[in-house]
């Protein structure tokens, strides 16, 4: 057996190195949009302070992607290294979507960006226009591969377990897919990267126009992601609410513990705007309601129940027996008995398996787990509540705020009055933090909220881990947090010294450093 | 459409395409890095090194990316095996591969010297740490690695990162190294000019060199039987329907994994292969011939990885201590069913990718010189 430690260790390596990851990549998504926008825009009119956009929200924009390379590349690693009995186990599903997007999307982006910084000179407009627009759909086809392997992690479709090879294998790729929750887990996660890139621009933009510099080129950057930011906030609020909540067992559990939602209650479900839950009393103390409201955000219907943590787990209480009646057939089916008879006994409850592998934790017989053992498993199926409750409305409080901005910043745009609203603007540069506060909490809903399961229903975190000794994983872990605090560091000192530059750093000697200097060289 | 038995040799084909893929892009990256602090002296010639990979790196790296996506996919076991077992190395060589995108996109952002040299060694780091450790990698195959898997499928690895380091596995390292600078040398004589070009040159001549009496002392040691290899004794009746690792019955002899080269003489090819590549980047190299040289360099990466591969098929991860663990191409392998829709999508997709960084190169060709760095200082690396 693997120790308690290791899997925790390793699951904290991961939560860090994906969170940081995370740092990157939204900034990634959203600004090879706005880039490829601004280009148009250039090609189009044909005026020279797009091209400068392009160019200087380029450079910033090539800050963030090195880091944005680099952090992925320990993702890849990870799961191997660290997560060897998952990667086994379910390699045959989950290592296709990782291989289509090196195919399809990595090699698209990466090939071609290095044409978006090096060919200005040898392209014709409409050629490195093309080029920057392939830039960003590989990013964006990256984010879909990568959402349908993590949906499937959520909710594992088009799959099935095959005893001879002890893994699970695929079975219907078209419903790998087209996985409800890949669809709006793509959707979601992509507009929350267009608001990244968005509130970037904004906020940098914004703190031209207070400083009174390079104001021409501030204002067009200004107008061009507070629209651009409307449409993605919208998006992402609109299309990526809890709907993708209600499909696979995980997600309805996810549901409650965000909800808070101990006792199934007639339908429609009221929501907990605020509160304070207790899990282990199970219940929340001072709780604000709103009547209906997440019936209707959920089920997107009045008479459909949500259903609560309580009789969750009295559910996962009978599939984990189930689960062990599984385990013992597959031990017979394991020890050569490959007769007709054995198989289909199995494949009766094999569905609930992976609820049986839940007491690998207590017992490693699994078989023989007592009456408080599979208490103990059953309330284990509930992840940490009150965390998820926070994060959850911090994520949409954030949301909620930078879709304000945007209403207001899109309307000054429109007004052509943004430079008259100082508070406006102040408001711009201290929303910069918002997207990644929104990302990373989002992030915790969704990953936390999976627990205890790697896979749902399928594979528990604690069997997923490699077999370390947990002096190994601190090592990894101290020298991954030492490693990536420096790159940090670097990063953030460049992106600040060139955001504060300006378009003065394209050395043009159009904006406002060069022409100062130039105007006191002139004077002197 | 291809029945079991045949899709698993295709797969084992198709990495080993985008290990080759991988070597012959990213390795004259990663070997023109390992130089640029030798060849480079002043600081435009070693921005002219950078420069003449800066669009192509990040692309070049995708093959990585792809092969260990692929071998996710398709040999999930090698990939959970090998990279939880080699954690250390593992971790070393993504240590060194994280200074190579920052190292690119940050070193000339700063005009401080200081800076500057900093970014220069990581890069010497991003290319000659994991051109060395793919080696050893490869080496330790030969060797066997001390792994065992339990009835449960799990692996469990009784080595550590010392013990990777035995003499036949540090020469199989040092024949990784050297070929992929010499292909980073050819590069480079390729791409730039006067001084640069001249030292880069040099260094091609002497790493063909040490990749001809490093990869033929290798030949020698197995030839004159320093090491044990496997055979499969039995076990898969059917190669279509071996699924389970333990199943098979596997044993080790005195064959030096030389086997396979007397039963099907033609597979001698790929190490004359690597043995005239080498050969003929030595001569490129000392009549100044850079197209000579590159191709003389391809033609040894293509030769040297084939030649592994004959040699260990149908292994692909042999086990030291418990050989029916050991993990081959019949039995480490995805489903029937990925194997094929990932065999649907790389045939799609590789033909594509392969014209459209054709097409960047084509782009993007010229040598870059010391006036190219002047005449744009803040546009380049």
């Amino acid at each position: 057996m693997i120790s308690e430690t290791v899997v925790d260790l390793s699951r904290l390596q991961f939560a860090m190195t994906a969170m940081y990851h995370f740092l990157f990549v939204p900034l990634t998504l959203g600004l090879a949009f706005l880039l490829a926008i601004m280009e148009s825009v250039y090609v189009m009119t044909g005026k020279q302070v797009y091209k400068d956009m392009v160019k200087f929200w380029g450079k910033l924009f090539g800050i963030n992607f090195a880091l944005g390379v680099t952090t992925g590349l320990t993702m890849e690693f990870q799961f191997g290294t660290n997560w060897a009995y998952y990667s086994h186990y379910v390699g045959d599903i989950f290592g296709a979507p990782l291989a289509i997007e090196g195919l399809m999307a990595f090699f698209l982006e990466s090939t071609f960006i290095g044409l978006f910084f090096f060919g200005w000179d040898r392209l014709s407009k409409v050629q490195h226009l093309a080029v920057t627009w392939l830039v960003a759909l590989g990013s964006n086809l990256s984010a879909l591969w990568i959402l349908i392997a993590n949906s499937w992690m959520q909710n594992p479709v088009g799959s099935e377990f095959n005893f001879e090879t002890m893994r699970m294998e695929l079975v219907d790729f078209g419903a790998l897919l087209f996985n409800p929750v890949a669809q709006v887990k793509f959707v979601h996660t992509v507009s929350a990267g267009y608001v990244t890139g968005a509130i970037f621009v904004l906020a940098i933009s914004s703190w031209y126009l207070l400083k009174k510099r390079d104001l021409g080129f501030a204002r067009r950057s200004f107008a061009i992601a507070a629209v651009f930011g409307l449409a993605a906030s919208l998006s992402v609020i609109i299309l990526g609410d809890e709907s993708g909540y209600e499909i696979g067992d995980v997600q309805k559990t996810k549901l409650a513990a965000i909800e808070a939602e101990w006792d199934t209650h007639p339908a429609p479900a009221s929501f907990t705007l605020f509160g304070l839950p207790n899990q282990e009393e199970m219940r929340t103390d001072y709780a604000v309601k709103i009547p209906y409201a997440l019936g209707l955000i959920a089920t997107r219907s009045l008479d459909e129940e949500v259903k609560g943590i309580k009789d969750l787990i009295a559910e996962h209480e009978g599939r984990i027996r189930n689960g062990m009646t599984a385990y013992a057939r597959l031990e017979a089916l394991r020890a050569g008995d490959k007769s007709p008879e054995a198989i289909a006994a199995f494949n009766e409850v094999k569905q609930d398996l992976g609820y049986g592998l839940l007491l690998k934790k207590y017992t490693a017989n699994v078989v023989d787990a007592s009456e408080e053992q599979i208490k103990l498993a059953a309330l284990d199926t509930i992840p940490h509540v009150p965390s998820l409750f926070w994060t959850f409305r911090i994520m949409v409080a954030s949301g909620f705020l930078m879709l304000l901005l945007f209403v207001l910043a899109s309307w000054a745009s429109v007004k052509r009055n943004a430079e008259d609203k100082p508070w406006l603007l102040r408001f711009a540069l201290l929303a910069l933090p918002l997207p990644w506060i929104a990302a990373q909490t989002g992030w915790y809903v969704a990953e936390h909220g999976r627990q205890p399961w790697s896979i749902g229903e399928v594979l528990p975190t604690h069997l997923s881990a490699s077999s370390l000794s947990s002096g190994d994983v601190w090592g990894s872990l101290v020298a991954l947090i030492a490693f990536y605090s420096l790159l940090l560091v670097i990063e953030m000192y460049l992106m600040i010294k060139f955001a504060r530059l300006g378009p003065s750093s394209l050395h043009t000697g159009r904006y406002h450093f060069e022409r100062l200097a130039a105007a006191q060289a002139a004077k002197a | 459409m291809f029945d079991y038995e045949t899709l698993k040799l295709l797969w084992w084909v198709l990495i080993g395409v985008l290990l080759i893929g991988f070597a012959l892009t990213d390795g004259f990256d990663m070997g023109a890095m390992a130089l640029m602090p030798f060849v480079g002296k002043t600081d435009n010639e070693r921005r002219a090194a950078i420069n003449t990979i800066a669009p192509h790196w990040d692309g070049n790296q995708v093959w990585f990316i792809t092969a260990g996506g692929a071998l996710f996919a398709a040999w999930p076991m090698v990939y959970a095996v090998a990279f939880s077992g080699l954690y250390w190395a593992m971790l070393l060589v993504l240590f060194a591969l994280f200074c190579r995108p920052v190292g690119f996109d940050y070193r000339s952002k700063l005009e401080n010297q200081k800076w500057r040299n900093a970014w220069d060694w990581a890069l010497f780091t991003g290319g000659a740490v994991p051109a060395l450790l793919f080696g050893v990698a490869f080496g330790n195959l030969f060797l066997g690695l001390p792994f065992r898997l339990d009835e449960l499928m799990r692996s469990s690895y009784e080595g550590s990162f010392f013990g990777l380091l035995h003499p036949f596995a540090l020469l199989a390292g040092l024949v990784s190294l050297s070929m992929l600078c010499a292909h980073g040398g050819a590069w480079l004589m390729l791409r730039t000019d006067a001084e640069l070009h001249q030292r880069s040159r040099l260094a091609t001549r002497l790493c063909a060199l040490l990749f001809l009496l490093t990869f033929g002392g290798a030949g020698l040691w197995l030839i004159l039987g320093g090491l044990p290899g496997m055979r499969l004794a039995g076990g898969f009746a059917d190669l279509g329907l071996a699924l389970n690792p333990l199943h098979k019955q596997v044993v080790m002899d005195n064959s030096g994994w030389l086997a396979n080269y007397a039963q099907y003489p033609l597979t001698r090819v790929a190490p004359l292969l690597g043995l005239a590549g080498g050969l003929l980047a030595l001569l490129g190299a000392q009549f100044n011939r850079g197209g000579v040289a590159f191709l003389g360099s391809s033609l040894a990466i293509v030769g040297t990885l084939c030649t592994a591969g004959f040699a260990l098929f149908p292994f692909v991860f042999p086990s030291s201590i418990d050989p029916a663990s050991s993990l081959t191409l019949w039995d480490a392998v995805s489903s029937q069913k990925t194997l094929g829709i990932m065999l649907v999508v790389a045939a799609l997709f590789v033909p594509l990718i392969l014209l459209y960084t054709l097409w960047c190169y084509i782009r993007m060709w010229g040598r870059v010189t010391s006036q190219t760095i002047d005449a744009n200082p803040h546009g380049l690396y």
